[in-house]
Formats: structure tokens, C-alpha cells, sequence
């Protein structure tokens, strides 16, 4: 039950299938990598999972610790406990990054119980203090002006502050120099742990240097066609995606 | 974050927490429909001297002739039915000055809205109206040894004409327009305020008007005069039950700044969706007077209020701060205007209108700057925030501007809360309500910041309750 699993997953947008029957299993204390060429359905998989109304689920299920959350609003997820780390986080003007991270904290509380203002910065300062983040920070408009590092820091912070059970981190990687891929990485690692799961959904090799994952996935046109160690990360990485298509796409057909 | 609970605490004013009433049982009553004899019952009921029922009748004839202002507002104005409406309704003529001694009913009213809380916690003073009249009057008593005077308009009229009389009908002619002659011809209630010179009030006064009857017409009448040097803040709040019948509130407000003098008058507008709320406001500024409108506009039906500042003096500044929430079936018709009369005299305006679902907001604003003068500035800002589709929000600014150095800036924007923001914050763990009301909050919070404490804490909780209402 400690999954989160998603089983034949078929999904459309304007009546042009994205997911085609896709099946991936997470147990929790893993990290997985999903990688693919654009196009190929990515980040479409990480919005339904979360919840986003734009698309067609035609059949299949996502069980969150064996609880279906397919059809919930995207609030009832997050409160299951699925975080999504957007590859592009909007900008929310006005609303300071202290206040949107405790209005998130507030609304997993029950109702008349309010969140102890003292231990929460305590606990953000913390957390803002190993992702390397300014205390200023707290104030500024969430994501507002925000570089794009600055965006994905962002993103990382909100997830440790939230402690979901599964992450699912969609091109995180993408806007990042070095130095901030290195400390987003550290900020990932630090939550890895037997209680949570991780997919991390990348374009390139580069960020699993930083943030080693124990199964690597390629996705093609929708679904998974091979999975194996982080090896396959690396010979992805030389070889190209011409490769996948030609050894696993061209085969099965 | 304590203090700031307890604030919290001490004003639970939201939409649907006025929309109870009591049985109506009135000593005194104008009858339904306006005619001559109507406004002579009035001042006779009041015992007012000639000089006022004069006032009353040439303000009654004005009113009769003016044309409702439909050719650039709103037709919804065709629905208000002059002849069905009650004009004055009242338990008595002399507001208690302890809550013991407000009839039962109405105490329980004001108590339900909070007031004499508030009182005890953060005001000088307070006047709360029910219908036509004040049930309860009191102003802390080293305020009454230095001077300063907070009465009703009546009392105002009665006991310090000599104050008063001047300044009455000066900074807001009876024929300004429709409604202000209205309001002079049915005036009853309201503030009259005098702060002598030099005096400094450091709590606000507040006002609470409580309409209670159905098919009434609330007129109140309120002056303010802050001698040289002087400084005040007023505060005024509103609520009305929810009628199937319009209700209609047509205030007239005069602040008067004297020379070096400040004057801060907040209003946060919370009547139900049937009250027509039609009010006419201005201030005078004289030399380094500076007269400062805070204007929130979250209930009502039909909403058309332009608070104004006449800067008479130089150096007097004006500013209007304000914002507008327009519901499905409301419209926020309000804007600002800054007539400058002298040198070196600025004026700042910045408005923020929210519309949701069908809601309207409407914003005009006109600066006035003629051609003689030198070295006078304004800053219009005006943002506007859409929530869905359906909304429409209009921006109709007028600036005219002559002469030497005199500067005008105005920035206008236009933007929307878009689904992905609302998806993103959803993620989080917020539902659509929350999530909308952070946006709103988030989208006023600059201009909140300008506020009180306390009414910015309850303006966030009335956005709060207004965006969890709009989501179906």
C-alpha cells in the first residue's frame, strides 16, 4: 500500500490521446526518473496527477497509498499528500511567500486550529537557511520577479515546508545554473527518506548527477518503453533519443 | 500575530452576520412616499428652526426638478421608486449616552454587529444610527474638556449653529446633484464633528449606520470640521438585512480642513445586495490642510460615490484611496475627484476595483487642475482585477490640466486571476475559495498596508467571505 501507483492510465486533451495506457508503480523510499523527448507526455502525466481540469481521463487509476485520487480536486490531492514542483510556478502578486506557505499549512488543519506563528517561521527560516535563500525572501511576492532559479528554490522550499508523501518534481532541473542545480539537488536529497516517494521528471541526464535515482523510466509517444538502473540515464545521454526509438519503440511495434 | 488575532476577534463584521432584523415599532414616522408634507414632518418632529425647514423645501424643489443622471450612470437608478419609500423612521429623538439605555432590540442590534466592543477597545467615540436617528452617542469625556465636539446633525444644527451654520451646504451645494439635494431636503442623523484647534485626536471617531426597516431611506448628514492644526479619523461602517424591496442610502459628507489641519474619514461600505447606495462626498483643504479619503466598497446593489477634495488652500493635499468589489448583481460605480485650486497642491488617487462572476466596476475619476496655477501634482493609479469571463470593469478618468509646472500621472491596468494561478495554489493544498481570496487579498495588499489595522483586518475578512461565496 506504500505506492503510488498508476495503472493504464489513457488520457486526452481535445480528443488527441497524450497517455497511452501507462502504467508506473513508486513504492516509497524511491526515487524514480521519468525521461522522454518533448512532446511525449511528461508533464501532462505530472497535471493529472495533480488534479488539472484541462484533461481527459479516458480510463485507467492513480492510487495514492492504495486511495484513488483520479477525479479529485487538485486540493483533496495535495492534502493526500502528492506535491507537484512546477516547471513553470505561477506567479501569485501581493501574496508574500511566508503567507502562501502558511495559508497551505493552515488549510491541512483542522477547522478552529490555528498554526503556531512562532514555530512556523522557525521552521521556514530553517528550511530557507539550507536552501540557501534570503530571510528577505519571506516577504517578497511569491514568484513574483523571481529569477528562475529563484522560482525552483521556491518550488523545493514549499515542498519541504508541506512534507508530502510522494513528490513529483516536473523539469526542476530546466532554468537552473550549476550552483543552483547543486543546491535545489541538496534540498531533495535532504528529504529523501523511507517515507516518501519521488519522480522526477527530466529532459536531461545533468540533474541525476545530483539527485541519484534508483529506477530511470523513458517515456516515448505516451508510455513507458524501458525502464532500468541509472546507467540508463547515462547511455541516454550518449546516445540520444533516436536511440530509444530505434532499440525499444521500433522493436515493439 | 497575537495582537493581530485578537483585532481579529474584536470586529466580526461579514456579509451574512447583518442580515438579521427586528420587529419594526417606530414612535415616529414620516408615512411612505416624499412630498412637501414629508419634510415639514421631519423638521417639526426635530423642532428645527425656520432656517432649516427653508433649506429642506428649496432642497425638496431642486430634488423634484433635477433629472435622474441616467443618461451616463447606471438605468438600474429607473428602479428606485421615490413614491414607495419611507423617509423617516425613528424611536426617539435623544441618542442614550450609556448602551444600557438603548432600547433593548437596537442594543441587541449593535451588540450582534460588535459595536460597543470595539468601543471598549480601540475608539474615542461612536455613533450608532438605527434608521433615522442615533440610538446611542457617546465621545470619551477628556475629548468633550478639550473641546471637541461629536453630536448628531440635528443637535449640531440646534446647539452650535454658530459653528456649524457655515460651513453647512458649503462644500457640497444642495444642487450638486440629485442626491444631494435629496439628502438636504430628508437629512436626518449622521455626524456633526468640531476639533478645535490644535487638538489631535489619536483614536478614531466611528459611525455605524443600521438600517432595519424595509422600504426605508436612510439620509444621514454628516460635517466635520478640523480647526488649524488639528487631526482626526473617522470611521464609518454599514450594514442593512437582506430585503426582497430596494432600500435606498443617499448620505451627504462635508469635511472641512482648516488651515494645517488633517482629516482621515474610512468608510467600509457592507450594505446587503438591495440598498441602492447613492452618496455624495467631499472635503475642503485649506493652506497645508491635507483631507484623506479611505473608501471600501464591498456590499450593495448599486453604488455610486466619487469622494472629492477641494484644494483651496496651498500646499493642501487630497488623497482618495479606494477599493471596490463588485459581486454578481452588484455594480461599484466609484471613482474620485481632485479639484485644485492653488498652488502647489497634490492629490493622489489610487483605486482598486475587483469584479467576479456578472459584478461591475465602474471607475471615474476627474482632476481638475485650471490654468493659473503653478506647481500642483496629481497621481491617479487605477487597477483593476477580473475574476472569470463574465466580469466588466469600465475606467472613465477625466483630467483636465493648464498652466506653469503642474504635473499629472495616471497608470491604469487591467488584469485577471487566471486558472492556472488558481490550479497552483490549489496544489498547495487550497481550496478554490481560499485560493481566489488570497489572489483578491494579495491584489489589494499594497494599498491595505495604507490602512488602519483594524479595518484592514476586516476588510480581509469580508474579501474572505465574499470569494468564498462567489465559488459555486
Amino acid at each position: 500500500m506504500n505506492t503510488l501507483e498508476i495503472k493504464n492510465l489513457n488520457v486526452s486533451i481535445d480528443g488527441q490521446a497524450i497517455l497511452k495506457d501507462f502504467s508506473l508503480t513508486i513504492p516509497k523510499g524511491e526515487v524514480h526518473a521519468l525521461m522522454g523527448p518533448n512532446g511525449t507526455g511528461k508533464s501532462t502525466l505530472a497535471k493529472v496527477m495533480a488534479g488539472h481540469e484541462d484533461y481527459t481521463v479516458e480510463s485507467g487509476e492513480i492510487l495514492l497509498d492504495g486511495e484513488s485520487i483520479l477525479g479529485k480536486e487538485a486540493d483533496e490531492i495535495s492534502h493526500a499528500g502528492l506535491f507537484l514542483a512546477f516547471q513553470y510556478p505561477m506567479e501569485i502578486p501581493g501574496v508574500s511567500i511566508a503567507n502562501f506557505i502558511r495559508a497551505a499549512r493552515q488549510a491541512r488543519l483542522p477547522e478552529g486550529e490555528d498554526i503556531n506563528a512562532v514555530e512556523y517561521y522557525k521552521e521556514l527560516y530553517a528550511q530557507m537557511d539550507s536552501l540557501k535563500m534570503d530571510r528577505k525572501f519571506t516577504a517578497r511576492s511569491l514568484n513574483e520577479g523571481f529569477s528562475g532559479g529563484e522560482k525552483k528554490r521556491c518550488e523545493i522550499l514549499q515542498m519541504a515546508m508541506l512534507s508530502p508523501k510522494y513528490c513529483v518534481m516536473d523539469e526542476t532541473d530546466s532554468g537552473l545554473d550549476i550552483d543552483a542545480l547543486r543546491i535545489v539537488s541538496e534540498g531533495v536529497n535532504h528529504m529523501r527518506s523511507d517515507e516518501r516517494g519521488f519522480l522526477v521528471i527530466t529532459h536531461y541526464q545533468r540533474l541525476l548527477d545530483y539527485i541519484v535515482p534508483d529506477v530511470v523510466h523513458v517515456m516515448f509517444d505516451g508510455r513507458i518503453v524501458h525502464s532500468g538502473d541509472k546507467e540508463l540515464a547515462k547511455e541516454l545521454e550518449s546516445k540520444g533519443y533516436d536511440w530509444v526509438k530505434d532499440e525499444f519503440v521500433s522493436a515493439s511495434a | 500575530m497575537s495582537e493581530l488575532t485578537e483585532q481579529d476577534e474584536a470586529i466580526q463584521v461579514d456579509t451574512e452576520k447583518g442580515n438579521f432584523k427586528y420587529p419594526e415599532n417606530y414612535e415616529f414616522d414620516a408615512g411612505i412616499g416624499l412630498n412637501e408634507e414629508t419634510v415639514r414632518y421631519i423638521s417639526k418632529v426635530k423642532e428645527e428652526d425656520p432656517w432649516i425647514l427653508d433649506f429642506r423645501l428649496k432642497a425638496l424643489e431642486i430634488f423634484n426638478k433635477k433629472p435622474m443622471p441616467t443618461q451616463w450612470a447606471d438605468k438600474d437608478l429607473e428602479n428606485i421608486h421615490f413614491d414607495e419609500i419611507r423617509y423617516y423612521l425613528s424611536k426617539g429623538q435623544v441618542p442614550a449616552r450609556s448602551w444600557d439605555d438603548v432600547p433593548d432590540d437596537v442594543k441587541e442590534t449593535f451588540e450582534r454587529l460588535g459595536i460597543p466592543e470595539q468601543e471598549r477597545k480601540f475608539l474615542a467615540g461612536v455613533e450608532a444610527q438605527f434608521d433615522s436617528e442615533a440610538s446611542y452617542s457617546r465621545m470619551k469625556e477628556d475629548l468633550e474638556k478639550e473641546g471637541v465636539i461629536f453630536v448628531g446633525s440635528t443637535e449640531g444644527l440646534a446647539k452650535y449653529p454658530e459653528i456649524f451654520k457655515p460651513y453647512f451646504g458649503k462644500v457640497i451645494p444642495t444642487a450638486d446633484n440629485k442626491f444631494s439635494a435629496l439628502n438636504s431636503a430628508t437629512f436626518s442623523g449622521g455626524s456633526f464633528i468640531y476639533v478645535p484647534k490644535g487638538v489631535k485626536l489619536k483614536q478614531p471617531l466611528q459611525a455605524y449606520f443600521r438600517i432595519n426597516a424595509e422600504n426605508f431611506g436612510q439620509f444621514e448628514r454628516t460635517l466635520i470640521i478640523a480647526d488649524e492644526g488639528a487631526e482626526i479619523t473617522y470611521m464609518e461602517g454599514c450594514t442593512a438585512p437582506k430585503f426582497e424591496t430596494a432600500t435606498l442610502h443617499s448620505a451627504v459628507v462635508e469635511l472641512v480642513a482648516l488651515k494645517g489641519a488633517k482629516i482621515q474619514y474610512i468608510t467600509v461600505q457592507n450594505w446587503s445586495s438591495n440598498v441602492f447606495n447613492l452618496v455624495t462626498k467631499r472635503g475642503m483643504a485649506d493652506e497645508g490642510a491635507e483631507v484623506k479619503w479611505i473608501d471600501c466598497n464591498i456590499g450593495s446593489r448599486l453604488t455610486m460615490k466619487y469622494p472629492g477634495v477641494v484644494l483651496k488652500g496651498k500646499g493642501a493635499r487630497g488623497e482618495v484611496l479606494s477599493i471596490a468589489l463588485a459581486n454578481d448583481g452588484q455594480h461599484q460605480d466609484t471613482g474620485a475627484k481632485m479639484m485644485h485650486l492653488a498652488d502647489n497642491t497634490t492629490s493622489n488617487i489610487i483605486s482598486k476595483s475587483i469584479s467576479i462572476g456578472k459584478g461591475r466596476s465602474t471607475y471615474r475619476g476627474q482632476v481638475h487642475m485650471p490654468k493659473h496655477l503653478r506647481n500642483c501634482k496629481n497621481n491617479t493609479e487605477c487597477d483593476a482585477l477580473l475574476i472569470n469571463t463574465n466580469s466588466r470593469t469600465d475606467t472613465y478618468p477625466a483630467i483636465t490640466t493648464r498652466g506653469q509646472n503642474n504635473t499629472v500621472q495616471h497608470e491604469a491596468s487591467v488584469s485577471k486571476v487566471s486558472a492556472e494561478q488558481i490550479f497552483y495554489m490549489m496544489q498547495r493544498g487550497l481550496s478554490e475559495g481560499e485560493a481566489m481570496s488570497l489572489a483578491v487579498n494579495g491584489f489589494v495588499n499594497d494599498l491595505m498596508k495604507a490602512f488602519p489595522m483594524e479595518y484592514s483586518v476586516e476588510l480581509k475578512r469580508l474579501i474572505d467571505m465574499e470569494m468564498e461565496g462567489s465559488v459555486g
